[in-house]
């Protein structure tokens, strides 16, 4: 689908576990509305529908490979179909955290068949911008999962692949898997990449810089103090 | 991931489809009986039956959340999850799996919704290719007659009424079905399903059966011994 035919924006934030998407999610959804923009965000596992199935299911541990990637579809569908695409036409600007393409990169480390993740998730919207938050090495992972204070996850650590002794063992094999498939789907759909290891005030204002290209601001341009950034300059990339 | 039609296994998968009411889970249960007397491992296998899902399912229905898309989605965990769970591991052990039900429902359900044919045949693309699938089928008139008189009240979704072809549960549970015979009369050459009258007497068609499925076994016992 084309996202032409919708008045909003809609504008993925993608990246492995930790790097600071909710934050600048939060971040971003502040400044947005301060500057008179309706927002929706919404995020992974957070549908009407899914959302508590998935988490039950993933305390278990006995989620299956492939029946992880159909919930996590269902979700998508769920949240697509009731709460982004609704948002979209109402001139909404949606912020999504994480898209299709993480759930594609979970499938794909876990050996999934990447044509038949990508036939699943043909129905998704092409998004006007996905910003990568992307960090230099997982062991930088590491450091804010103990800086968290909440230790390692079993999924995060990718502990149902089996990769190590341990869940650190495991994470560190896992998120290394995870960074390498987003890098190369990076080139592929054209992620705007913002390197997540630096502050989070200067990544933030990364975002803010690229985001203002993207939501139409015009009717608010007296407030504007710089005309040129009003250019709807849209960075649309291909899903398919 | 293997995809459908490329499995390799010891066990044997035997599938009943058919509309509501078309007799198939009487069929098998005889089935099962008999495969059991006969001395073999046999595993019974039905839709809408995960446990990981189960829930989702029942509150979804219930407060009517379900798009046709996240119908189907959510219908394919759930078949994911048998798959996974119940239907690959006794077929890789040499056992026989009974399933009441299988992709062509899905196929049939969803389609009639207004998914997309090629789409849903898609999602399920990772099934395995039953030893063979019969379809029971019942003359439409039939089939609603048994559901209709058995039961007083049509469910939303088995009804079809998501679908807003009549406000009148059983006028749109006819409409529904009907398109959901039609997919499965579509379903008869593409996936070489095979047909069972519904409308003969069970144990007439239960012979049938018999007969078609020891053909499959006998290669078996041949081998084996």
């Amino acid at each position: 689908m084309e996202p032409g035919e919708y008045s909003g924006k809609l504008i993925v934030i993608e990246g492995t576990d930790g790097v600071g998407r909710s934050t600048h999610i939060a971040l971003l959804r502040t400044w947005l509305e301060s500057r008179g923009h309706a927002v929706l965000d919404t995020g992974m596992t957070r549908s009407v529908l899914a959302g508590r199935g998935i988490k039950e299911a993933k305390t278990g541990h006995t989620l299956g490979r492939l029946t992880m990637q159909l919930f996590y579809a269902t979700d998508f569908i769920d949240r697509l179909e009731n709460e982004m695409l609704p948002a979209l036409r109402s001139g909404f600007v949606v912020l999504t955290d994480r898209y299709i393409y993480s759930a594609m990169a979970r499938a794909e480390v876990r050996g999934i068949d990447s044509a038949w993740i990508r036939s699943i998730y043909g129905m998704a919207l092409v998004p006007h911008a996905v910003f990568y938050l992307r960090i230099q090495s997982p062991q930088q992972l590491v450091e804010r999962v103990l800086a968290s204070g909440r230790g390692f996850d079993y999924w995060e650590s990718g502990m149902d692949l089996h990769l190590g002794e341990d869940f650190f063992d495991s994470f560190l094999e896992y998120q290394t898997r995870m960074l390498k498939v987003f890098d190369r789907m990076s080139d592929e759909f054209g992620f705007h990449v913002l390197n997540a290891s630096r502050s989070i005030r200067s990544v933030a204002s990364d975002l803010r810089r690229e985001v203002d290209k993207i939501v139409d601001s015009s009717g608010l341009e007296d407030l504007t103090s710089n005309p040129q950034t009003t250019a709807s300059d849209h960075l649309v990339t291909v899903a398919k | 991931m293997i995809s459908y039609g490329k499995h390799q296994f010891p066990g044997k998968l035997f599938v009943v489809e058919g509309t509501d009411g078309s007799g198939k889970s009487t069929q098998l249960a005889l089935l099962h009986q008999w495969l059991k007397a006969e001395g073999y491992p046999v595993f019974f296998s039905e839709w809408n039956s995960s446990p990981l899902v189960k829930d989702t399912t029942r509150r979804a229905k219930r407060r009517h959340l379900f798009t046709p898309a996240s119908f189907s989605l959510l219908h394919a965990t759930d078949f994911a999850d048998r798959t996974e769970r119940d239907i690959i591991p006794p077929l890789k052990a040499g056992a026989i799996v009974l399933a009441d039900r299988y992709i062509y429902t899905a196929f049939a359900r969803d389609v009639a919704r207004g998914c997309d044919r090629q789409w849903v045949r898609d999602v399920y693309s990772f099934a395995v290719k039953p030893t063979a699938a019969f379809f029971f089928r019942a003359p439409l008139d039939v089939a609603i007659d048994r559901i209709v008189s058995g039961r007083p009240n049509l469910k939303y979704y088995e009804a079809g009424m998501d679908l807003n072809f009549s406000d009148d549960p059983e006028e749109s549970f006819k409409l529904f079905q009907g398109k959901i015979l039609e997919e499965y009369d579509r379903m008869v050459p593409e996936f070489g399903l095979t047909v069972i009258d519904a409308s003969r007497s069970i144990e007439r068609q239960q012979r049938e059966m018999r007969m078609l499925i020891s053909q499959h076994l006998k290669r078996r016992r041949l081998r084996n011994h």
